[in-house]
């Protein structure tokens, strides 16, 4: 498949799309536009834009609901563009004309964000070719040890995928560690230059009550594994679990493939946002026909619905691209503009300073959606956009509207976003009660855990690790703990 | 063709959702209501969704919303989204959603056939009911031009036209010849076409109630299934008697409710009736099925009914079946009596008690196991 797979005009569309990008400042891999029907792209969707994954059957099942929906008339896909060099994009071929022209423009704006954006720069690039070896190697694993032994397997593995650590792609590797030894280099010695002085400036009696004091301390100090409270759970698995090759392949295949998806899930208001941004941008600013104006329109305004009570990254991302495209613009940062308490002046304060597109594409490129709602989240946005945190009442039993304060939506906003939505989860012990089982906490911030879910979850961590695991969390504002030992998951007396 | 392989995935999904459906069977089979009728083969069956557990957080905490309104006015219609940030994979929506499973009744009647071990049904009056059909499967080089094949004939012009260099890119005019046009062809295949009519008969005298009716409707229902799935062209017929017997439509059937005595010969005089008029045996396979709760007028009538089925129906029919409904007043003598008189069964004979909603699952083996 190429690009010349693409009938002329579409051709002589993205040349168009392209060109106009570039002149706005945009910086994008290549990317190659495949023309799919629905069914096609049905699939691809189900492999989250990947053609070629390894089986597994919950693909078989977002294409499921992905046809019905189709068929039923109640979704379709209208674009998908993966985070690859070249980048690779899909298109409808039932989409009318203007649609395609949307679709790429946004396609530009994405692939724009994926190829400068921070939190992206660790990612695969190659990562088309990388799940393909996935899948021949899964498929291998299959031969040999049978389809439904692999795809259990797989199963237990993707109930922790989520529990991987974000950071890790941006830390330096660690220098392997290496276990102190019984060295008298390790004591503490007085240095001399001089060899024969060595005997006189440490007599043996010195370095005997050294080496004692150094016993003395390891005694203290409880090793453990993992050393320090660790994230990256599949890591730890990879490394400590009584695993069969192949199953450590697998594992480290999930692993692979969690955090090549991890930063799209910390950036999505910024990257639909500013692929938003961009399609509108570069539309309106002459790659729009006349005619194509209420069509544009209509399907623009399409994108950016907001149902009550829920909240669309489409829209809420253009909009602070937007909001600080003007304050940029006007001037309306720094000591001055927040020490103004008029709010007339504040209001029609202009420097005419005209900073607004470059600081977006500053923003765009250092910023995920946390730092990007935490530093641009103002009180005239949250005003201007008319948001609003939500409850149950628990009298009426119905979510009501809870307050307008925008600092109170700013930390709702905040909380929600805070580690993609994911409980946050470490392993601290892997021999805990000295009996080799497995202790996780959970750092409660305030929601408390699904239940069930946490069941079953610990019984598929359980089945990988070969012994009981437990998890540390709070409950209802108890501190407990609750495992899963010997097929039965309890609250663990102590 | 696929480029993408998904069908192996979407193969063991279904595999996995037929195993639920199997797993559940008993909860299926007494509930009758779950399962939608869509169309005319296929059902549709609701299922909780199916996800990988992961740790996360209970619901109920709210969220961040855009609109209007005050403080304490209702969030909108519906259910809030999810917050932003969920995004990424697909279903990772809460539990609540389940899952609309869409099955044919062949694929239900399998499910229903392993878990019971169901036998398959030889048909009876194999050889007699061949059917000649016309299958289209080929391509000929002759044809009538209704036929013709618009893909291959251009596939065809455009080779020659490229072999023999007269083929312009630049202008891609083809233009095909007698030789190049094909057209569809067919095969004649013998294929057997064995009929099959149910007849179903139910008492609807005053003690049989809602309850009653219900196992029998929930009941008929799986009969219905797997006997569509063993044979292609099938009929059903309703039969509802108290002292007397009529036949009625499916709604009737299962609506009705008279009340006073019984008589169960004259629904089996009917269903006699039935098969002379209609239903030569040596073109058909016939089912009678008749529930009850039991009693019966006097034992005089027993009698006849026993004669009946001994010298009328039985030769006729692959299998006779009687299934007793339990119902608030007890259960009658009729299976009793049916079992003493047939000491416990002919070959053409099956019997099955049932006591609620529980026991529908059982039944159907019985009167289905034989493989009749």
């Amino acid at each position: 498949m190429s690009i010349h797979d693409l009938p002329k005009d579409l051709r002589d569309l993205q040349t168009r799309v392209k060109a106009e990008a570039e002149k706005c400042g945009l910086d994008c891999f290549e990317v190659v536009f495949e023309m799919l029907d629905y069914d096609q792209i049905n699939q691809v969707a189900a492999g989250s834009g990947f053609p070629k994954r390894y089986p597994h059957w919950r693909f078989g099942m977002a294409y499921d609901q992905l046809s019905k929906g189709y068929e039923w008339g109640m979704q379709k896909i209208y674009e998908m563009v993966i985070n690859t060099d070249p980048c690779y994009a899909y298109l409808l071929n039932s989409n009318p004309y203007i649609d395609q022209k949307l679709v790429m423009a946004h396609v530009y704006g994405h692939c724009d964000f994926f190829k400068n954006n921070y939190w992206f720069s660790k990612t695969n690039r190659k990562m088309m070719d990388q799940m393909a070896n996935h899948a021949v190697r899964v498929r291998r694993y299959m031969d040999i040890h049978g389809e439904e032994a692999v795809e259990t397997f797989i199963d237990k593995c993707l109930s922790i995928e989520d529990l991987i650590d974000p950071f890790l792609p941006f830390q330096q590797p660690k220098e392997p560690e290496q276990k102190p030894k019984e060295d008298e280099n390790e004591l503490a010695k007085f240095r001399t230059p001089r060899q024969y002085m060595d005997s006189f400036m440490n007599p043996k009696a010195f370095l005997d009550q050294q080496r004692a004091d150094l016993n003395a301390k390891k005694k203290e100090t409880k090793f453990t594994i993992p050393a320090q409270p660790e994230r990256d759970i599949l890591k730890f698995l990879m490394e400590f679990a009584p695993l069969e090759d192949w199953q450590a392949d697998v594992l480290s295949m999930v692993r692979e493939e969690a955090y090549y998806f991890l930063p799209q899930r910390g950036t999505k208001i910024m990257n639909e946002g500013w692929a938003s941004y961009w399609h509108s941008k570069l539309l309106t600013n002459g790659l729009l026909d006349a005619s194509e104006l209420i069509d544009f329109a209509d399907r623009h305004a399409g994108v950016m619905v907001t149902k009550p009570g829920g909240m669309n990254p489409y829209k809420l991302g253009i909009e602070l691209y937007r909001h600080i495209e003007e304050r940029w613009n006007k001037g309306k940062f720094g000591k001055d503009y927040d020490e103004c308490d008029n709010m007339v002046t504040k209001k029609n304060w202009d420097k005419k300073l005209n900073l607004g597109r470059q600081k977006i594409f500053d923003v765009r490129k250092s910023h995920n959606d946390i730092t990007f709602i935490d530093e641009f989240f103002t009180e005239e946005f949250c005003e201007e956009q008319k948001l609003y945190t939500y409850e149950m009442n628990p009298r009426t039993k119905r979510y009501e509207i809870k307050t307008r304060d925008w600092k109170e939506v700013k930390e709702k906003m905040l909380a929600m976003l805070t580690n993609a939505g994911q409980p946050l989860i470490r392993v601290v012990d892997g021999n805990h009660k000295n009996r080799a089982e497995m202790l996780l906490r959970h750092e409660h911030q305030g929601q408390d855990l699904d239940l069930n879910y946490a069941k079953a979850t610990l019984a598929n961590l359980s089945a990988i690790w070969g012994r009981p695991t437990h998890i540390e969390t709070t409950h209802e504002g108890v501190r407990k703990v609750y495992g899963f030992v010997n097929g039965e998951f309890s609250e663990d007396k102590s | 063709m696929s480029l993408f392989n998904i069908q192996r995935d979407h193969a063991r999904f279904k595999n996995i959702i037929k195993g639920r459906i199997k797993q559940d069977l008993k909860k299926y089979i007494s509930n009758g209501d779950m399962i939608v009728r869509k169309g005319k083969d296929t059902v549709s069956i609701p299922m909780p969704q199916i996800d990988i557990p992961r740790f996360k957080f209970g619901s109920g905490e709210g969220g961040v919303g855009q609109g209007q309104g005050e403080p304490g006015d209702e969030v909108g219609q519906g259910d809030p989204q999810d917050g932003p940030g969920q995004g990424g994979e697909a279903g990772d929506q809460e539990g609540k959603h389940s899952l609309e499973v869409d099955l044919t009744l062949a694929e239900l009647a399998e499910i229903l056939a392993d878990e019971l071990e169901l036998p398959r049904i030889e048909p009876k009056g194999k050889e007699i009911l061949e059917k000649e059909k016309d299958v289209y499967t080929g391509i000929a080089h002759q044809g009538p031009n209704s036929l013709r094949n618009f893909k291959r004939s251009f596939q065809q012009a455009l080779k020659r036209q490229i072999a023999t260099g007269t083929y312009d890119p630049e202008n891609p005019i083809i233009v095909p010849i007698k030789r190049d046009l094909r057209f569809r062809s067919w095969k004649t295949t013998q294929e057997t076409d064995a009929n099959a009519v149910i007849i179903y008969m139910m008492d609807v005298s005053g003690s049989m109630g809602d309850e009653q009716k219900e196992i029998v409707r929930t009941e008929s229902f799986w009969i219905d299934t797997w006997l569509r799935s063993q044979y292609k062209g099938i009929e059903t017929r309703y039969i509802i008697h108290d002292t007397v017997a009529r036949e009625v439509d499916d709604k009737t059937f299962f609506s009705t409710r008279e009340s006073g005595g019984t008589l169960i010969s004259s629904a089996y005089k009917l269903c006699m009736k039935l098969i002379e008029t209609e239903y030569p045996p040596e073109q058909w396979n016939i089912y009678p099925f008749h529930f009850s709760d039991g009693d019966n007028w006097s034992g005089e009538d027993t009698k006849l009914c026993f004669d009946i089925l001994q010298t009328q129906l039985f030769p006729r029919i692959n299998q006779f079946s009687y299934g007793q409904v339990e119902s608030r007043y007890g259960s009658g003598q009729f299976l009793k009596d049916l079992q003493e008189h047939f000491h416990g069964g002919s070959d053409k004979l099956a019997l099955s008690k049932i006591e609620s909603k529980e026991g529908i699952m059982k039944s159907i083996k019985d009167l289905l196991g034989k493989g009749r």
